[in-house]
């Protein structure tokens, strides 16, 4: 039982210092932004010190409350990996809270909240624990995507992305109850020895599709795709910096641990259905990314694409695909992060920073900013040396070497494609000028841009050193087993 | 005399299907929550229909979970019904569409 | 000082990173000292470590710098390689690099502070991604800089992004790259596949030991890598990017679009040529996509009346020649004709760089002429570079070329790999282009340089030759583009003696392919004979029709004295018409229809149609992203039915 507490102490840590920032920001009468949002930075980083402390106190191979719960390798990267996102989410959202002048009590805790949703996520080895976690980090999210009760766009959002993400945990769960009828159990280990030894009937198999739908619900495949454009568009936007990198990662810890660990007896039969999702979803996000003029929107394409080129490296699965899956995640938190963080710093600016039309001239006027955003750009393009081309050489790197070399060919081509909207964008910035007059004041986003200087500088160290990261990588991935 | 297993999977199925058509039919925010919470409770019911058949407790106690978690979303799902209600008036979801293309 | 090997790209990185560091605010003295002292130091690096490197007798030279990816059963070093090959290329690479900085110097005076120190820190990028590109000891590293230098093309393009063309052309050269690039892309992820590493000295080890075993695997990566090439190197079809490039600065041109990036993709194949040479197909596909882009960008140049244009296509053009030596197995030849190329097609940029500046901005030859009198040093050095280009002994180009037809013709005569009679095709190519070759440069000379002066009088007024820091380097490559080539002087003309240092030098890393039977010694004579006749030839023809102070002067006069004779008279004026008429119609609509019709409509129209139907299609997706939230549950509840019948089926 003590064994079992400690194990769990990062998430029970996290979501009791969460109810503080709840409580305290109910209590401060006037907005005290600096002060909670302080409060939840230094929660997160408390976090982490507890779950390094906790790893090192657990054996990595030990199951906790009855072989529900683990705290392995991979669970720890993908944990320290959301806890880096909801720092850096919470830094970027100090600004654009007092600018819009929203309470932050509230969105900090929700942001804490789906952070330990998401952490719950990764350490289930049981559908049960899983799907707790999942809808924890769901419906605070959605509240989240409707924060801003003001905007008519960011209600729509909200009611968007719950309409249909209540419904793709409606089918999940069904697809999960069929499962279950079929094998007897919820814990992925079981599951994955009676998979093995008997041939899985059609209801098995029903189960099977409706669980992968529900998880390419949530990492935003195509045909799921469909929320994302919108939802992505309205929410506020380091809600949607949040939205794109943290429960993306999240689900995709999840869909590894479940299809790569309990469902792998399975696999002759749903690695088509993956590997055509993960190609229709880089073909359909990079050519609809291809004419939108809205950024946010763009990059909403945009994070479907990736998540695309991260299904390739499920699909190709082993050790090696395993891990390329968790260094893509972590190139594509900090490319992104850093990206949406420049969306951000322009909106704060006094400029609508939304049309690509508004980043014409950037380069002149703010020289550092537009090379941080240039960076992103290419990261996100996947040209070296940035991080981006180092997650896509390895992501592909492993698919082909598991033989799913027309799949690369898909990704590869896609990539060029994608790099026309990056460029016009790097293009705006650098090779037109502004028609538009000056902004008439300046408004200091320090936060913002610091967060910004971070991830372009963790996209240049991880472009140019990634060898440290990738080792940290296969040592989450490859030290032990997913079940 | 007891009913057969097939029975409750095959009642469980409707009632999904009843659920996802209600979501894709109605144009009230409403009626597309009760679509959502029959998806849940064919899901509820197939779970412990199974678990029943395997001699469990396992399913059912999960069953208790998504309960819990399905009053959760309702709770989500009016409050954002009467946000939305207040700004525009309605609620119906078809008026959604400032975002799109 | 070898051990100091990855000081060669620091250098110029160091130079790139001070100058973005200081947020381009320096003034041009600072700006200038930061970036041509870091080509300078570079160059003197590099010249310390060849010095060194001269007493190895050509062995290789690893430096792992660091350990770079290293996941799984991937690993990749970041290492540096130093042996002749890149030897070679670093020495031309450096030399020519620095000597264009300091030609920038002056040519780019008139800009800005902001401006100036924004080209000096491209250049500087440029040098570091050019020099990772040479000296990688893998496929990666070098992709590494493969990329780096293509970014840096594709900013430089685009400097002068007030005009709409440039920052069109930046984007051209861009996208057409990156569908080379693709190739590269997958060519390295099955050379890892195959050979499990894509370290240059592993392939080469793995193939070595057991060709057998990867006979399937070799044709298939040597056509990738050279899909790779074709980009990069502006072949067909993928040449289109080149003369658009031409928007950007002229130092740019003569750095990036003629001497060195350009030369990128010979040089991987070359690197390569352990794999090339096991498949004979790839050596055939890279030969003849060579040869046929020789004489196709030839007949382009002469219907080209921008002096930057002309000088693009023949780029195009003399490319294609150093594929044709690397697909006819005369590796050490390709190179060769790389590393003459570098000096005197940077001479004739510069050159024309000058002849711009001169005219205050005018590229339209028909508006220039009689230049000779007014910029000698220009003229001069000009006139050099063109003679080497023509393969006039014994100028430089003349002993590449003369390789490279030699050695195409022995492949042929000794039926190399059983395709003889195509290579014997290819060398009438190449020596036809040879022709044109010469008769559109001396076309340039003639309507550039002499004559009357066809533009305004206060053009004329201004003309004036360009500074110091213009002149001496076009001094340098002019004596370079006369000397370099005895560095490789053929068997065949000392009688048998073998005074070729070059080839023996490379014959450690890029041995050529011998055929059993050598053509004999009086067969060779008559081949060099006969390229330089083709050459004299071409340059008389120029001579027949572009020159000759009556042809623009007289018809003027003759007109109002005697307008019968006045037709006869305009014959000769309108030179063109008779040239057009009598040699050129022919020739004129093959260059027209390879111009507007494969170039414009085809190959542009193709990237367009594609682009085109690539922005329907986002249309069209847009449209299903209708707003409504029903519809996208109507989405989500088909494609979960869809799975899930699928997987039941």
């Amino acid at each position: 039982m003590r064994a079992d507490l400690i194990a769990l102490l990062p998430e029970l840590m996290l979501a009791t210092l969460a109810m503080a920032v709840l409580l305290a920001g109910l209590a401060s009468g006037k907005a005290r932004h600096g002060l909670l949002g302080a409060g939840a930075v230094l929660a997160l980083a408390a976090t982490g010190v507890t779950l390094w402390l906790a790893a090192g106190a657990t054996d990595p191979g030990a199951h906790f409350f009855s072989g529900m719960f683990v705290l392995d390798h991979f669970a720890i990267f993908f944990k320290a990996l959301f806890l880096l996102t909801a720092a850096l989410v919470v830094l970027l959202s100090h600004d654009y809270l007092k600018r819009n002048d929203y309470r932050p009590g509230e969105y900090l805790a929700l942001v804490m909240f789906a952070t330990v949703g998401m952490m719950t996520m990764a350490s289930g080895v049981n559908l049960a624990v899983i799907y707790v976690g999942l809808e924890l980090m769901a419906l605070s999210t959605y509240i989240l995507a409707g924060y801003f009760r003001r905007e008519v766009k960011s209600h729509e959002a909200a009611a968007k992305y719950f309409v249909l993400g209540a419904m793709s945990s409606g089918i999940l769960l069904y697809g999960l109850s069929l499962i279950y009828g079929a094998t007897g159990t919820l814990d992925l280990a079981t599951l994955a020895r009676v998979l093995a030894s008997a041939k899985p009937g059609p209801s098995a198999l029903v189960g099977v599709a409706l669980l992968a739908c529900g998880f390419l619900f949530k990492v935003a495949a195509v045909p799921f795709h469909v929320w994302t454009p919108d939802v992505y568009e309205g929410a506020p936007t380091p809600i949607t910096a949040f939205m794109s990198v943290g429960p993306k990662a999240a689900a995709f810890a999840m869909f590894l641990r479940v299809f790569i660990g309990g469902l792998a007896p399975l696999a002759a039969s749903w690695i088509w259905l993956v590997g055509v999702a993960a190609a229709l979803t880089m073909i359909w996000g990079n050519v609809a990314a291809l004419t939108q003029d809205n950024v946010k929107r763009m990059l909403a394409y945009s994070s479907i694409a990736h998540a695309g080129y991260a299904l390739v490296g499920l699909v190709a699965g082993g050790p090696a695909g395993v891990n390329s899956v968790l260094f893509y995640m972590l190139v594509y938190t900090v490319t992104n992060i850093g990206a949406f963080g420049f969306v951000i710093l322009l909106e704060s600016r006094g400029y609508a920073g939304e049309t690509v039309a508004d980043y014409a001239g950037l380069a002149r006027r703010h020289p550092a900013a537009a090379f941080g955003m240039l960076l992103f750009m290419l990261s996100l393009g996947g040209i070296p040396p940035t991080a981006g081309f180092m997650g896509k050489l390895y992501l592909f790197a492993a698919a082909v070497n598991a033989g799913y070399v027309w799949l690369v060919v898909v990704a590869v081509l896609m990539s060029a494609v994608s790099l026309y909207y990056y460029l016009r964008i790097v293009l705006q910035m650098y090779l037109r000028e502004g028609d538009g007059a000056e902004p008439a004041t300046l408004v200091a986003a320090p936060w913002t841009e610091r967060v910004i200087w971070a991830c372009g500088v963790a996209v240049l160290v991880i472009g140019l050193l990634p060898a440290p990261f990738l080792a940290a990588a296969r040592a989450m991935a490859g030290a032990v087993g997913l079940l | 005399m007891t009913v057969p297993i097939s029975h409750f999977v095959t009642f469980a199925a409707v009632l999904f299907a009843i659920g996802a058509a209600g979501v894709l039919l109605r144009r009230s925010g409403i009626s597309i929550l009760l679509g959502i919470e029959l998806m849940l409770n064919a899901a509820n019911l197939a779970l412990v229909a199974f678990g029943r058949q395997h001699g469990q407790l396992d399913a059912q106690v999960f069953v208790f979970f998504v309960m819990a978690v399905a009053a959760a979303e309702v709770a989500v799902g009016l409050a954002l019904l009467v946000a939305i209600f207040r700004k525009q008036r309605s609620i119906d979801v078809d008026r959604l569409n400032v975002m799109r293309w | 000082m070898l051990d100091l090997l990855w000081l060669v790209p620091a250098l110029p990185l160091a130079g790139a990173l001070a100058l973005l560091a200081g947020a381009l605010r320096f003034g041009k003295r600072t700006t200038t000292a930061i970036g041509v002292g870091s080509a300078g130091l570079t160059l003197a690096a590099v010249a310390a470590i060849l010095v060194q490197y001269a007493g190895m007798h050509g062995e290789t030279v690893a430096r792992h710098v660091f350990n770079w990816i290293s996941a799984g059963d991937v690993t990749v070093d970041f290492a540096l390689r130093l042996d002749p090959l890149s030897a070679v290329m670093l020495s031309f690479v450096t030399l020519v690099g620095f000597v264009i900085h300091v030609y920038s110097i002056g040519y780019m005076h008139t800009e800005g502070d902001r401006a100036y120190a924004r080209f000096f820190a491209y250049l500087n990028l440029f040098m570091f991604a050019m020099l990772t590109l040479v000296l990688g000891a893998n496929l990666v590293v070098m992709f590494i800089g493969w990329e780096g230098v293509g970014l840096c093309s594709y900013l430089l393009i685009g400097f002068y992004f007030d005009k709409e063309y440039c920052a069109a052309a930046g984007i051209k050269a861009f996208v057409v790259n990156r569908i080379g690039d693709f190739g590269f892309l997958l060519a390295i992820f099955w050379a890892f596949k195959v050979f499990g590493t894509v370290d240059f000295a592993g392939m080469a080890t793995a193939l070595a030991a057991d060709p057998g075993r990867y006979a399937a695997a070799v044709t298939p990566i040597a056509l990738l890598l050279f899909v790779g090439a074709i980009g990069k190197s502006a072949q067909l079809p993928l040449y289109v990017w080149l003369p658009d490039a031409m928007a950007g600065p002229t130092p740019v041109s003569a750095l990036i679009h003629a001497a060195t990036m350009v030369t990128a993709g010979v040089y991987m194949v070359v690197r390569c040529n352990f794999i090339y040479r096991l498949s004979p197909t790839a050596m055939l596909v890279v030969a003849a996509v060579g040869g046929v882009t020789a004489i196709f960008a030839a007949t382009i140049g002469l219907a080209q009346n921008d002096i930057k244009k002309v000088l693009a296509y023949s780029t195009v053009s003399q490319l294609g020649y150093m594929f044709l030596a690397a697909g006819a197995g005369a590796f050490a030849g390709g190179i060769f004709h790389v590393f003459t190329h570098a000096f005197f097609k940077a001479c004739l940029f510069l050159g024309a760089g000058s002849v711009i500046h001169a005219c205050s901005g005018e590229q339209d030859m028909r508006r220039m002429g009689g230049l000779a009198k007014k910029i000698p040093v220009t003229y001069w050095t000009f006139m050099v570079a063109t003679l080497a280009l023509c393969g006039i002994p014994p100028f430089a180009g003349f002993f590449s070329k003369d390789e490279i037809l030699g050695r195409v013709f022995a492949a042929g005569a000794g039926n190399l790999n059983g395709f003889g009679a195509s290579y014997l095709v290819l060398w009438a190519l190449g020596l036809a282009a040879a022709f044109l070759t010469a008769f559109y440069m001396f076309r340039a000379v003639y309507m550039t340089f002499h004559g009357e002066f066809r533009g305004t009088p206060e053009q004329w007024h201004h003309v004036h030759e360009s500074p110091g820091t213009m002149t001496w380097p076009l001094k340098i490559l002019a004596a370079g583009s006369a000397l370099v080539g005895l560095l490789g002087v053929g068997t065949a003309i000392t009688f048998g003696t073998d005074l070729n240092w070059f080839e023996s030098f490379l014959h450690r890393v890029a041995p050529t392919v011998e055929v059993e039977h050598a053509p004999a010694l009086a067969t060779e004579w008559v081949l060099i004979l006969l390229s330089v006749a083709v050459a004299l030839a071409g340059i008389l023809l120029a001579r027949r029709f572009y020159s000759g102070a009556e042809a623009f002067a007289a018809p003027q006069r003759m007109a109002e004295r005697a307008p019968a004779v006045y037709a006869a008279v305009a014959n000769k004026y309108y030179v063109d018409e008779a040239y057009d008429r009598a040699v050129v119609r022919p020739l004129g609509k093959l260059a027209r229809f390879s111009w507007k019709g494969i170039d414009t409509i085809a190959i542009d129209g193709t990237l367009n149609a594609s682009a085109f139907f690539t922005e329907i299609a986002g249309d069209l997706l847009r449209f299903l992203q209708t707003g409504n939230v029903r519809n996208y549950a109507l989405f989500v509840l088909c494609g979960a039915l869809a799975a899930a019948a699928w997987l039941l089926l």
